[in-house]
């Protein structure tokens, strides 16, 4: 009983704090990895993926995920129900005085240092995974030949230019073409 | 009790077509919405997304909230929000079952070890445009280096970080004394 009411607390405090929505819960999520054994660094980065794949938003998947490893399908339900309860209370609230609310300078004061720090925040929380994906970690001042992961830097160089060029194609196609490579590539 | 099933209906079909959350829900809810249901109009979406993206929360969760709480109260807000998780909740407890089942094959680690380079990429562009409309000046620059080091290489908790911002852009008064 308890792992639920710690899973519905933590989640509630992710949907409380993400602001800007997308990929805005992830260094919310990462920062639960320390403290919580509901999943891995690589679990959440690949849960992005499957997120990008699958319908729903990122954040609702991910707390159906992480609250399913933590207590099967109650937990799903749970972590799901502690993620949109912030949400729920807090548009019930805004839409009451909605027209004060949308002109209201100080909200615009706010989100005036909230946009550049969500956006700091989701790169410190990729930063890891970066480094992960990118270089063989063990290998730094050992044998810098094989520090760099050549072929996932190529990768990664060939993904970003036909992600930029090509911005109407789905995520998905993106996706799957980097699980070719990796399995092409033995990544 | 016929339309709370009818807004929970309306917003499981957004929930179903809202591939990776935020803007790609925009097509569906003026189709179902707008179009079909006439719930609001064109106008009254847009700003209803506006304020999904400047409260807490998945903006999808809000705009949901938003309108279902508009059409039917706090009951109406309450079903129109569970239909937009509910085809999340349902695939992802299928995938998660299945995924562990299949992750200790090789085969698929590195698959996803290819997958994972991608997401980097995918990452990058979407944290661009959020720089975009966010850095506009030397301050904000700072404050996104700061979450960035902060969280990044020093591991603090986002969470007063983000409490704090929120302070500091009200009384430095940032978004009036920079508009434009």
């Amino acid at each position: 009983m308890m792992e639920y009411l710690i899973l519905y607390v933590e989640f509630f405090k992710a949907g409380l704090f993400a602001v800007g929505g997308g990929l805005a819960t992830l260094p919310f999520l990462k920062a639960m990895i320390g403290t919580h054994p509901w999943f891995t660094a690589t679990e959440l980065t690949n849960m992005i993926a499957i997120s990008e794949s699958t319908p729903g938003p990122m954040g609702v998947n991910m707390a159906t995920f992480a609250g399913f490893h933590a207590g099967g399908v109650f937990g799903s339900l749970i972590a799901t129900f502690g993620l949109i309860s912030p949400s729920i209370i807090i548009i019930i609230i805004v839409s009451k005085i909605l027209d004060k609310f949308r002109s209201s300078k100080t909200v615009q004061n706010a989100f005036y240092a909230l946009r550049p720090a969500s956006a700091g925040l989701i790169i410190g929380a990729m930063l890891d995974v970066f480094l992960m994906a990118m270089f063989h970690l063990d290998y730094w001042k050992v044998d810098m030949a094989k520090f760099l992961n050549i072929p996932a830097i190529l990768i990664f160089v060939i993904s970003c230019i036909c992600i930029w060029k090509w911005d109407k194609i789905h995520p998905i196609c993106f996706i799957i073409a980097g699980a070719v490579f990796g399995v092409v590539f033995a990544l | 009790m016929k339309e709370l099933f009818e807004l929970y209906w309306a917003f499981f079909q957004v929930g179903i077509m809202t591939f990776g959350g935020g803007y790609a829900m925009l097509p569906m809810l003026q189709r179902v919405v707008v179009n079909e249901k006439k719930w609001a109009t064109e106008e009254e979406i847009m700003d209803y997304y506006a304020i999904g993206q400047v409260t807490p929360g998945v903006i999808a969760v809000n705009t949901a909230t938003f309108i279902g709480y508009k059409q039917r109260n706090i009951p109406g807000g309450i079903f129109a929000t569970f239909g937009v998780v509910s085809p999340s909740l349902l695939i992802i407890m299928a995938l998660a079952g299945i995924i562990g089942q299949f992750s200790d094959l090789v085969v698929v680690q590195h698959a996803f070890n290819g997958i994972r380079i991608v997401v980097c990429a995918l990452v990058a562009k979407a944290v661009i445009g959020m720089i975009k409309k966010g850095v506009k000046d030397v301050l904000t620059l700072a404050i996104c280096i700061a979450a960035f080091v902060a969280v990044g290489v020093f591991q603090v908790s986002p969470i007063p970080l983000v409490v704090i911002c929120c302070f500091f852009g009200i009384f430095t008064k940032g978004g009036e004394v920079h508009k434009k």
